[in-house]
């Protein structure tokens, strides 16, 4: 796909959650490695709005910081407009390129430097990355970030304890935007934000994207507010990608069981009478996944094959789908 | 709703927070009832004072906040000036709670059984061996598999989701009337929240048990409860029966709180459909406006909604505190 | 428009200090020991160092409110016939020097390696924290005495005079780094992780302006309070090694080291020569330590 601005290559992270040395010494225990993040390949195309979802401890936070270069791949590769950017020896080579993406975080509270003023923490990025060229200048943009995101040019002089959790998302997205980026990866944006500020920021980001272009990856739980905001959607189970489908087939025509289970648990507001399906069983130990596919335990298709033999992505009309009983034809 | 069948009734509840730069009310006169078998959701934005409801209910407000006026009655008797250790009988016995957080709601050194069995000898006259058989049942009834084996098990070995199916045996053990459960599935994931939910459902219904369910999840109380009070800076804004207060809502807060709720499926084929939003966020405690606390954000506000404050009156089936109903 | 005084006036921890009739005594009880300590030459009755001033005939004379005392010294004289008021003023002033120095010796060394360790874990940190593991396996005295030790027989005896202090100053701080570098790791643990550093880091800042523009500023809360109530300590520390013998020198004695030469005399019935050195000693370390249990709990919002 050449219009694909973020490529991710058969991705993998391992984490290294032994005891300490003495402890495993001691106790006889081996090293553990938990696979946060396994074999995840998806393309992300300029000017669309893709999304994450899946139950916590997924992998699709660590997707994200994958991405944005908090972290390092164990395996595969990342490119972002053709460059590799996985690569650690060419970190500094590739700091042009990763100014382009920026992120958001979850919490409004603690992603804002509580001792800095507003005006120093959306000023950051343009002395750091040298985007203005005197004070004077600083001043005009961090004024013009704060009113694009909605917020007074005065609020600049104001300390981040002083506003609320929905104004202070306003601030990050302000300091995000100042780098000019074309990509934005937004890590539960808003789960931590009540309903009406929810709308307020979604909106705003909406918005942001008409107005700049912008390139969105959304990382979520909630499937309502993904259905809201996204061309694509992405479900995670366990670390890997099971499904990739186009927002509306994903939501009339889940192929997945598992993404099935997903929608199948939404609270239903219309209150059609509709019972919710409650699913047996819950998300097991990352440490030790399931053979073959990691949801057959919770599976009503699973059969032998799916206990042995992990399911690769097949295309599957306009989704990709990794599951036995789908490329079967089973359901 | 008479008094007479409430199970709980409360009426101009105040809770006040005294701070060195004045008195902060953060429940102002709210009054409602809940029948035996009834599930009242109580539903808020955070800092609307939900919480404070409920922990005002079985008076857990954390110091300095305390109970400024109103009355808390169950089962027709006074509860809010009751001394301490009345009030410990009738916590865990006539009242159960369940929290947010199932992970410290549970004593880390103890077995599960031994604090359920703790619980129940301490409140119900049976033998250890009878209350160990109870605890056992109860296990079993939340949907723990294998109780047998469980009940020796310590809270960290269970997972989110069976812990605070724990916490609800717990809470249901010695039979209270009522059960307090705020925010019972937020910490918990989707697939989970929908188990527990239902289960809570059912026990109420069996038990007869009323349920206070404090949560800021509109799709919860949507499938859980039989009426619900939306609150607003330490007020209840609105409150009727939950099919009407979702499709029908009267008050403009209401209103805008429902149209900003993104709805599954609701947006599809139109590329980001923007939600109603209401403007603004909710007033700080030490900033509540006069007259109708919800004015300035308020999209039909009038000149009287600025000076005078709104009691609740009956718009159709539901109540609700606004001019635009007088 | 309100003045800086008004809006410190009005902050919450100037308003918890009101609030706290202790706090507001050990405070003034502080500033007046360190007000005496600090113009010492100005204030005290006379010059005990003076040599040319002293005289063996007014030795041993007790308080001036005792039948034998006068009124020029009001606590007496010791064996030398030093005025003990102006001695401990003095020795005051000697005593809280090497403390405040040895804590600030001792916060630069705990900071620098607790955020080192904190910051960038791994082997650094592993290794910072099993030398700190070591270090606290032993006493504080010990290590100063060591410490102490090795300098006596390293450095020549007339140099080791003009060193004492810095050696005090070193040998205390050393053994009190331990504090504040797992406190100033442990916040920074919690800091680095914080979405507001890895907001800095997806910027692309270097790890080095990172840990002292938004880590290091947030993690000194806890610093400060530790710094305080170490100051206390660090005081007894000196006056424990002077009273052992291995401090400050009778030529110029700390409070400690008066304490040591007047316990000589204590039996023989001279109490005062002791006695009121050790009330000082006293007072002054238990003002600092009520200052900094407030602070403690003023900075601490759990307990507000």
């Amino acid at each position: 796909m050449s219009d694909a601005l973020l490529k991710l290559q058969e991705v993998g992270r391992d984490f290294d959650v032994s005891r300490p040395w003495l402890n495993r010494v001691l106790e006889g225990l081996p090293r553990q490695r938990l696979r946060a993040v396994d074999s995840v390949s998806l393309d992300v195309r300029r000017g669309e709005t893709i999304a994450l979802v899946g139950e916590s401890g997924c992998g699709k936070s660590t997707v994200a910081r994958l991405i944005v270069g908090l972290w390092q791949p164990s395996r595969g590769r990342i490119e972002f407009d053709g460059v590799e950017i996985s690569n650690p020896a060419t970190r500094a080579a590739t700091s042009q390129v990763r100014r382009r993406m920026q992120m958001i975080f979850q919490d409004p509270y603690a992603s804002l430097n509580p001792r800095w003023r507003v005006r120093e923490v959306v000023a950051e990025p343009l002395r750091v990355l040298g985007l203005a060229s005197d004070e004077a200048a600083i001043d005009r943009r961090v004024a013009e970030l704060l009113r694009q995101v909605g917020l007074a040019a005065e609020d600049a002089e104001k300390y981040p304890h002083e506003f609320s959790g929905g104004q202070r998302q306003r601030i990050s997205i302000a300091r995000a935007l100042s780098a000019n980026p074309e990509f934005l990866v937004c890590d539960e944006p808003t789960s931590a934000l009540d309903v009406s500020v929810q709308a307020q920021i979604l909106n705003l980001m909406t918005d942001l994207q008409e107005k700049l272009g912008l390139t969105y990856l959304f990382i979520s739980h909630n499937l309502a507010v993904v259905s809201h905001i996204a061309d694509r959607i992405g479900v995670m189970y366990l670390g890997r990608l099971v499904e990739v489908a186009p927002a509306e087939d994903l939501f009339s025509r889940p192929q997945h069981p598992y993404t099935r289970m997903l929608l199948d648990a939404v609270p239903d507001l219309e209150m059609s009478g509709k019972q919710r399906t409650p699913v047996a069983g819950e998300v097991p130990n990352p440490l030790s996944p399931p053979s073959g596919c990691a949801f057959h335990p919770r599976c009503p298709h699973a059969n032998d094959r799916c206990r042995m033999k992990r399911p690769a992505s097949v295309v599957s009309g306009t989704a990709t789908v990794a599951c036995h009983a789908v490329q079967e034809g089973r359901i | 709703m008479t008094p007479a069948a409430a199970l709980l009734e409360v009426k101009d509840l105040r809770v006040e927070f005294p701070t060195r730069r004045g008195t902060l009310v953060a429940v102002d006169g709210i009054s409602f009832a809940i029948a035996p078998g009834e599930v009242l959701g109580v539903v808020g934005e955070s800092g609307a004072g939900k919480s404070l409801t409920g922990m005002a209910v079985i008076r857990l407000l954390e110091p300095p906040g305390r109970i400024a006026g109103g009355e808390v009655r169950l089962e027709g008797e006074r509860i809010d000036n009751l001394p301490p250790d009345q009030l410990r009988r009738i916590r865990g016995r006539r009242i159960g709670a369940i929290f947010q957080d199932p992970l410290t709601s549970l004593n880390p050194l103890y077995t599960v059984g031994e604090q359920i069995v703790q619980t129940i000898l301490t409140h119900l006259q049976v033998s250890p061996q009878e209350a160990r058989e109870r605890a056992l049942g109860l296990l079993r009834e939340v949907g723990i598999p294998a109780p047998e084996s469980r009940i020796d098990h310590y809270p960290h070995q269970f997972s989110g989701g069976m812990r605070q199916r724990v916490v609800i045996a717990l809470a249901l053990c010695a039979e209270p009337r009522l059960i307090i459960a705020d925010e019972p599935t937020t910490a918990l994931d989707v697939s989970i929240q929908a188990q527990i939910i239902q289960l809570l459902k059912r026990l109420a219904r069996e038990h007869g048990t009323a349920v206070m369910l404090i949560t800021h999840d509109m799709g919860v109380i949507a499938e859980t409860a039989d009426r619900v009070a939306v609150m607003y800076a330490g007020r209840i804004a609105e409150i009727g029966p939950v099919r009407e207060v979702i499709h029908a809502p009267r008050h403009p807060y209401t209103v805008g709180l429902m149209g900003s709720i993104p709805k599954l499926g609701a947006g599809m084929g139109k590329r980001h459909m923007r939600l109603a939003q209401i403007e603004g966020a909710m007033p700080r405690l030490n900033a509540i406006p006069p007259g109708c606390s919800f004015n300035p954000r308020c999209p039909r506000r009038m000149e009287r909604c600025m000076r005078e404050r709104p009691a609740l009156v009956t718009a159709g089936t539901n109540q609700t505190a606004c001019w635009l109903y007088e | 428009m309100r003045s800086a005084l008004a809006r410190f006036w009005d902050h919450d921890l100037a308003y918890s200090f009101r609030r706290s009739p202790v706090t507001v005594a050990a405070a003034v009880m502080t500033l007046l020991c360190v007000a005496a300590a600090v113009l010492a030459p100005w204030l005290a009755p006379s010059n005990p160092f003076d040599a040319a001033a002293l005289s063996l005939d007014s030795a041993f004379l007790p308080p001036a409110w005792t039948a034998e005392g006068r009124a020029a010294h009001l606590l007496g004289t010791d064996d030398q016939g030093r005025d003990v008021l102006s001695t401990i003023m003095y020795g005051a002033r000697i005593s809280l020097a090497v403390g405040l120095a040895a804590v600030v010796f001792a916060m630069a060394l705990g900071v620098v390696l607790g955020l080192a360790a904190g910051y960038f874990g791994g082997s650094l940190d592993a290794l910072i924290m099993r030398v700190a593991d070591v270090q606290l396996s032993f006493p504080a005295i010990l290590i100063a005495l060591l410490i102490n030790g090795v300098a006596r027989v390293a450095l020549p005896q007339q140099m080791h005079d003009a060193m004492v202090l810095y050696v005090m100053v070193i040998a205390i701080g050393l053994s009190k780094w331990v504090d504040f570098a797992r406190t100033v790791r442990g916040s920074t643990l919690v800091e680095k992780n914080k979405e507001y550093v890895q907001a800095a880091r997806v910027i692309g800042r270097h790890p080095f302006a990172i840990m002292l523009r938004h880590v290091l500023p947030n993690a000194m809360g806890p610093v400060l309070v530790i710094a305080t109530i170490n100051i206390g300590i660090a005081i007894i520390t000196e006056a424990t090694l002077s009273f052992l013998g291995v401090g400050v020198p009778p030529t110029k004695p700390s409070l400690g080291t008066l304490i040591r030469v007047g316990n000589d005399f204590l039996f023989s019935g001279e109490w005062w020569i002791t006695v009121f050195p050790g009330i000082a000693l006293v007072v002054l370390v238990l003002s600092v330590n009520l200052l900094g249990d407030w602070l403690r709990d003023a900075l601490n919002p759990k307990l507000r």
